[in-house]
């Protein structure tokens, strides 16, 4: 069976999590082999997830922690938890 | 040691919520738009946990747990605010129709090294600031925080197939506003110059 390109861009996601059912992977599989266009689709798509992904995207603002531990250090002091 | 610190080991607070400073920080600033807010709301989202500690229940997840505490807390400020602007288009989307990615050949792979520019970060946070924010949600928790399918669905209270939905939605969004750019931001280098 053979799918058209815009019945794979609906598959991209599936295809990139190893989510889709076999024999749709296998006709994706087969269609990309062959379509310039998708594989493009597929390859951006995957790059641009582990550019976001990386760490050096949103960043904790300098101090986060250090202001974040010290202002939980204070509520302690003053209420501990409730049993 | 969440019994532990019940019990009275408070100190204990400070190894627990490490692991999931980074993932509250990003959703919280999703939220708010700005660093202060996002800080803000993130502290206030931290002290509601410990405070309430004793009411987790073991059944679900921490990490899953404190997003549902700070996306509570970042939606009263917001309606509190009468600047904020409201999201409210976004709850009513249907969420049909397909969303056509960028049609381009001959991808060429952009290293992570690109990300020591400030320009191609900031290029990346804007394009996930842009998203409606239920994909935007959807989007952080998954494929920036790696929660699991099931874990956005509880931290987002909505079912695994719509976090399906909408991370593929979000992807292909992300994917036609950056694919372009990028790829023009990074001119094909000739292969003549390749061994300098
Ligand atoms: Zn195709």
């Amino acid at each position: 069976m053979v799918i058209d390109c815009k019945h794979v861009w609906e598959h991209i996601s599936g295809f990139i999590d190893g989510t889709l059912d076999p024999a749709v992977r296998e006709m994706v599989q087969r269609h990309l082999e062959t379509c310039e266009i998708c594989s493009a689709v597929l390859d951006s798509t995957r790059n641009i997830l582990i550019l976001t992904a990386d760490d050096r995207v949103f960043e904790l603002p300098v101090g986060f922690s250090e202001r974040l531990h010290a202002r939980l250090d204070e509520a302690m002091r003053e209420e501990p938890p409730e049993n | 040691m969440i019994a532990a610190i019940v019990a009275g080991d408070s100190q204990l607070f400070h190894e627990l919520i490490r692991p999931y400073e980074r993932s509250v920080y990003v959703m919280a600033f999703s939220m708010m738009k700005n660093e202060a807010d996002a800080e803000d709301v993130a502290q206030e989202a931290f002290l509601k946990a410990f405070r309430n500690l004793a009411g987790f229940r073991a059944d679900a997840k921490f990490s899953t747990w404190l997003i549902t505490i700070m996306l509570n807390e970042a939606r009263n400020r917001l309606r509190r605010s009468s600047t904020a602007k409201t999201e409210s288009l976004d709850d009513t989307d249907p969420e049909t129709g397909s969303v056509s990615p960028a049609v381009l050949v001959d991808w060429r792979e952009i290293p992570s090294e690109t990300l020591e520019r400030a320009e191609v970060r900031s290029l990346l946070e804007n394009a996930v600031k842009a998203l409606p924010e239920i994909y935007r949600q959807v989007f952080l928790l998954r494929d920036v925080e790696g929660f699991s399918v099931s874990e956005a669905a509880e931290a987002l209270k909505i079912s695994e197939v719509a976090v399906k939905v909408r991370l593929h939605r979000a992807r292909m969004m992300l994917q036609k506003a950056l694919a372009p750019v990028l790829k023009s931001m990074t001119p094909a280098r000739r292969r003549w110059f390749s061994w300098s």
